[in-house]
């Protein structure tokens, strides 16, 4: 009997084989509350699976998986959970290796966001009043996302196609599992410490709407809203909303799209340094060209003055005084040959002769000279001249004058 | 001669190259200031574009 008998590992080998080897086992669904779970500091979660006091599964969740879960297992939560049976033969227990977590029923996630998304359009976070303008360059790009991710490096490529100019301040976070949304508002609080960067770009890539939950959860929206930098939301795809979205100040269908709308003013770079440079061209030419008609009209100016033209217009000026003074001296001539004559006749008029020839006489002293006017101007005696026409003679006064 | 402006950033650059243009639109220049813009402009528009030629996007990291 003692032959047949079988080590614990060899036990516990088969009991492995038959655990494991069950299709059920395999892939199977459990509906369970959580309770005593504990999460290592290897980011594994163990936690006991529980069907009220009836039955318990242990559970285990590797930090990989519980990266990519919309929900932690929280004591008490009633979930979801999908994985496969496991035996751990250290300790020959089994357990349930979890692949996915889900709340029970996605419809009351759902509900639950339109809860939330209510409460924040109460308190006007949604409202497109409270939306900001965008930096029109954006010179630092502050991006939260998970750097490992796609999404990340379709960001990159454009911004380094479009914009290589700026700057990409990553601020890493998980972009989905239990931890995401507080890793988020930590990511977002990184690039509101201090003037780290322009506008934040928040991102990630497409999904199932279990993996971009992180970006519903009421924490991460109200960090997006109460951010001082201007942030443009770009999570999973065209077709996919979430809560963020309605909070950011820009909402853009894809991350790619987020990075192509943050640097749309910034592609025309290229262009606008060579339009200006045509520009500069144009202008320096259409002032040489004003310069120069402006040199043109000197010349011409300066030709009006040469010494020549100055020469040829005194000598007309001089002709023209000539002219003048001619014109001038005769006029002058003739008055002073019509003075002349009248003077002359003037003189003809009081002319003594013509009085001699008429018979009178001029008397004078003979001793002075003196024209006798009266006959108190003589005595007897006085020698006197008496002058005539043809000539004159002395005569004596013989008696004294008598008036008339 | 120095050139000044090959210690500017893009930014800087940008900037006076537009600033540039509107004070040579602007007319009221004698011939030399006038060259001296154009010749200030053809600079600045060429370290532009040494700059966007050259230019690589960085990327550093805040954190985490």
């Amino acid at each position: 009997m003692t032959d047949d008998a079988l080590t614990v590992s060899q036990i516990t080998a088969q009991i492995k084989d038959v655990l494991e080897g069950s299709l059920l086992l395999r892939n199977v669904w459990v509906q369970a509350e959580v309770s005593n779970a504990r999460q290592y500091a290897s980011g594994h979660w163990y936690f006991t699976l529980k069907d009220g006091e009836r039955a318990a599964l242990k559970a285990v969740m590797w930090n990989r998986t519980a990266a990519g879960q919309p929900i932690a297992p929280e004591n008490g939560k009633s979930i979801l959970a999908r994985g496969k049976i496991t035996v751990y033969e250290k300790s020959g227990e089994y357990q349930l290796q979890v692949e996915q977590l889900r709340p029970l029923g996605i419809g009351d996630l759902y509900a639950q966001l339109e809860e939330v998304k209510a409460r924040l359009m109460a308190e006007g976070l949604t409202d497109p009043a409270r939306k900001r303008d965008l930096p029109g360059l954006p010179w630092r790009i502050g991006v939260v996302t998970s750097p490992d991710a796609a999404a990340f490096q379709d960001v990159l490529n454009v911004l380094g196609r479009r914009f290589p100019l700026g700057e990409v301040i990553l601020s890493p976070t998980q972009v989905q599992g239990a931890d995401a949304p507080a890793q988020i508002v930590r990511a977002i609080g990184r690039l509101n410490a201090g003037d780290v960067c322009d506008v934040i770009l928040i991102c990630r890539g497409g999904g199932s709407i279990e993996d971009l939950w992180a970006f519903n959860h009421e924490s991460v929206a109200r960090a997006v809203a109460e951010s001082d930098v201007p942030t443009v939301t770009g999570v999973g795809h065209e077709t996919d909303t979430t809560l963020v979205d309605f909070v950011s100040d820009y909402r853009a269908p894809t991350p790619s799209a987020a990075a192509e709308f943050i640097t749309r003013l910034a592609v025309d770079f290229p262009t606008y340094i060579e339009n200006s440079r045509v520009e500069l061209d144009e202008l320096m030419a259409g002032r040489l060209e004003l310069l120069r008609e402006g040199v043109e009209r000197a010349v011409t100016q300066m030709q009006m003055s040469s010494p020549e033209r100055v020469i040829q217009n005194t000598r007309q000026t001089v002709d023209r005084l000539t002219d003048r003074l001619d014109s001038r001296l005769d006029a002058q001539l003739n008055l002073l040959r019509e003075r002349v004559i009248s003077e002359a006749r003037a003189l003809d008029a009081a002319n003594p002769t013509a009085l001699l020839a008429r018979g009178f006489a001029l008397v004078r002293l003979a001793a002075t000279g003196e024209v006798v006017r009266a006959t108190g101007q003589v005595g007897v005696g006085e020698e006197i001249t008496v002058q005539v026409q043809d000539g004159r003679f002395n005569a004596r006064v013989v008696e004294e004058g008598r008036l008339l | 001669m120095s050139d000044e402006t090959q210690e500017m950033s893009f930014e800087q650059a940008f900037s006076a190259l537009q600033a540039t243009v509107q004070r040579l639109e602007s007319g009221e220049l004698t011939l030399e200031d006038s060259v001296a813009l154009y010749e200030l402009g053809r600079r600045l528009s060429a370290r532009c574009q040494a700059l966007l030629d050259a230019a690589e996007l960085r990327v550093k990291q805040v954190g985490a």
